[in-house]
């Protein structure tokens, strides 16, 4: 199928700078027409991977394809891709004509049309008639629009963009998100983001991929990073989570502090010590009798639309979050259906146990 | 509150009173006046005399050439040190700035002893049976002291312009398909021009005005138009023709910096 064709390429990558590896035998690709997010906290390499596919860094090993090609020694300009900036990067100098003009004159093309792309992308950008205007007198909004207009008048067939919105406050980041998808859908070419905001991951991406210390912890849809984590690091940084030590008794039935809980896991063996993932929405608390764990409220905050409530219950601080609320004491039983229990292999070695959760 | 805080500023006043102000006002009484102190223009037009119009004219010419050496010199070197990364480039600009911090008058004396006949250079060029240098007492030897002695303030604004700017909009303009030279002639260089503008008004000004430098390695041969400006007030006597032709210099300066200012302004565009 069309859709799936591959575009991008990452082959073992690996990229260091002084002693520090930021990048350690790096797989990916890139789908055609993808909205894909690379996630994780700062310094896991998500943006030298977007820096390395932009052609300001070059990897000390491994290649980078584009459609087929060898790409990994092409300088920036000769890429047939754009990039969008986190600080905007754009030329103050210059009036905001100027600025979305560049990229066309440099390639010398005629006049009518480089004036009548720019009239296209002002207003794909909902900013009409401010082609006279110089940077500065814009808001930050307004001068990440210019930015990515642009970036996309050259017409690229994937556009970077390296936290575009991180700048920004946060009614007007929502906003954005939102005209990211419309410009995405409008234009239909690749979108690779990068971002440390699991929610602006969430909102936007057809896929994500969570990245921690160099390594890609999981690829997938954002349904299944957030419902089916893979291993305790990609459960704590995507939304909150309950992250328990248990052990997997037989199949379906896992220990939990103590308690048995009826899952839906198999495939894990018999007495095996695993994690368990819970999402704070999923535990479920009722009167003490009719739960599978007991415990006492310990804390309750007003979120808005529901409540987040901690519960000491079998030595373990439960996370929370009903639209009922239980005041602090409280005593109150713990369910879980067996659909909520999300079961993973505990790492293994200590290099795997260095690349998880960091508390 | 507002008026105590700007009672701080009293003691500056009182200074620029005393020191410009007042001095000022005297330069300007002197040149429009004659020794019975009648109002007349005839200091100022005195600069259009054979022997002053010279003076303007070799001065301007070498102050000219010296700011174009300075600026050939310094644009090179502060764009390696402020492009390079280094953690040196600040010890580097140090290195350069260093002989700053020793007397101007020390300096220019020191390339007196240098380029002398029988001096340093031209002992060593004879030692290696070279052809021996005789630039002392040219204008040669006047624009190398004014290169040398005025160097500094064009590369400390010209390398405060270009590390300033965010090494993402260089990459922005790779990233749009600029090559190196297209991202220099349309980013990088506007971006670096008030660095420019503030260097070549820091270096022209004194070079335009000095009369030491002129003194000591024109051996006296060379009037530059502050040689005549300090023959008149020291050696004349006369106040009121000194005062006059200062007028014309200073006028000569806020014309160049206001050509330049306006220059600076238009910079805004490029295509």
């Amino acid at each position: 199928m069309a859709k799936d064709k591959q575009l991008i390429k990452l082959d073992h990558i690996s990229k260091s700078f002084g002693n520090q590896l930021v990048l350690d035998d790096l797989d990916l690709y890139i789908r055609e027409n993808e909205f894909i997010t690379l996630l994780g906290p700062s310094g896991c390499g998500k943006t030298t991977t977007l820096r390395i596919l932009g052609g300001f860094e070059t990897p000390d090993k491994g290649t980078v394809y584009f459609d087929g090609q060898d790409i990994t020694h092409l300088p920036p300009n000769k890429r047939p891709l754009n990039t969008v900036f986190q600080k905007y990067a754009l030329f103050t100098h210059m009036t905001i004509a100027e600025n979305i003009a560049f990229g066309l004159k440099i390639k010398n093309k005629p006049k009518t049309y480089i004036q009548d792309k720019i009239k296209y992308a002002l207003k794909l950008v909902n900013l009409d008639g401010f082609e006279n205007r110089m940077p500065d007198s814009l808001s930050g909004g307004q001068q990440q629009r210019i930015a990515i207009a642009r970036a996309i008048v050259n017409e690229p067939k994937v556009l970077l963009l390296d936290e575009p919105l991180g700048a920004l406050d946060l009614k007007l980041r929502q906003d954005m998100q939102y005209e990211l998808i419309r410009l995405k859908n409008e234009l239909g070419i690749t979108f690779l983001y990068v971002t440390h905001d699991q929610e602006e991951a969430l909102t936007m991406s057809d896929t994500i991929v969570v990245m921690n210390q160099g390594y890609i912890q999981q690829i997938g849809t954002p349904e299944k990073i957030y419902n089916e984590p893979e291993n305790a690091f990609v459960a704590d940084f995507i939304g909150d989570s309950n992250i328990i030590s248990a052990t997997m008794i037989e199949d379906y039935l896992v220990e939990i502090l103590g308690a048995r809980f009826v899952s839906t896991d198999a495939g894990f063996g018999k007495n095996k010590p695993v994690d368990v993932v819970i999402r704070p929405e999923d535990v479920e608390l009722v009167k003490p009798e009719e739960g599978i764990i007991q415990g006492t409220v310990t804390h309750v905050i007003f979120k808005g639309v529901h409540y987040e409530m901690e519960v000491m219950a079998n030595g373990h601080e439960w996370l929370v979050q009903s639209t009922s609320m239980f005041p602090v004491g409280t005593p109150v039983g713990i369910k879980v259906d067996p659909y909520n229990i999300q079961t993973m292999h505990k790492p293994e070695s200590e290099d795997e146990e260095a690349i998880g959760v960091e508390e | 509150m507002k008026n105590k805080k700007n009672l701080l500023a009293f003691p500056y006043l009182l200074w620029s009173a005393g020191f410009i102000i007042i001095p000022l006002c005297m330069i300007f009484f002197y040149g429009f006046t004659d020794k019975t102190n009648r109002f007349t223009f005839a200091n100022v037009v005195s600069i259009v005399e054979g022997e002053n119009l010279k003076a303007l004219g070799i001065s301007i010419l070498l102050a000219l050439i010296a700011t174009l050496i300075c600026v050939l010199l310094s644009y090179p070197l502060a764009y390696i040190l402020s492009g390079s990364g280094m953690k040196q480039s600040g010890f580097m600009i140090f290195v350069f700035i260093l002989p700053m911090w020793m007397n101007f008058l020390l300096r220019t004396l020191a390339w007196q002893t240098l380029l002398e006949k029988n001096g340093v250079i031209n002992m060593i060029l004879h030692f290696l049976h070279l052809p021996v240098l005789n630039i002392i007492n040219t204008p040669y030897a006047i624009v190398l002291g004014m290169v040398y002695n005025f160097l500094p303030f064009m590369i400390l604004p010209l390398y405060n312009a270009l590390s300033k700017i965010d090494p993402s909009v260089i990459e922005a303009a790779r990233d749009l398909g600029a090559n190196s030279f297209q991202t220099f002639v349309n980013v990088i260089f506007p971006l670096s021009i008030p660095g420019l503008i503030s260097g070549i008004t820091m270096v022209s000004v004194p070079a335009l005005t000095t009369f030491v430098i002129s003194d000591m390695l024109g051996g006296g041969k060379i009037l530059l138009i502050g040689n005549v400006i300090e023959q008149e007030f020291k050696q004349a006597n006369n106040w009121h023709v000194g005062s006059g032709l200062s007028i014309v210099l200073m006028l000569f300066i806020l014309l160049a910096m206001g050509l330049t200012a306006k220059y600076d302004k238009e910079g805004g565009s490029y295509f």
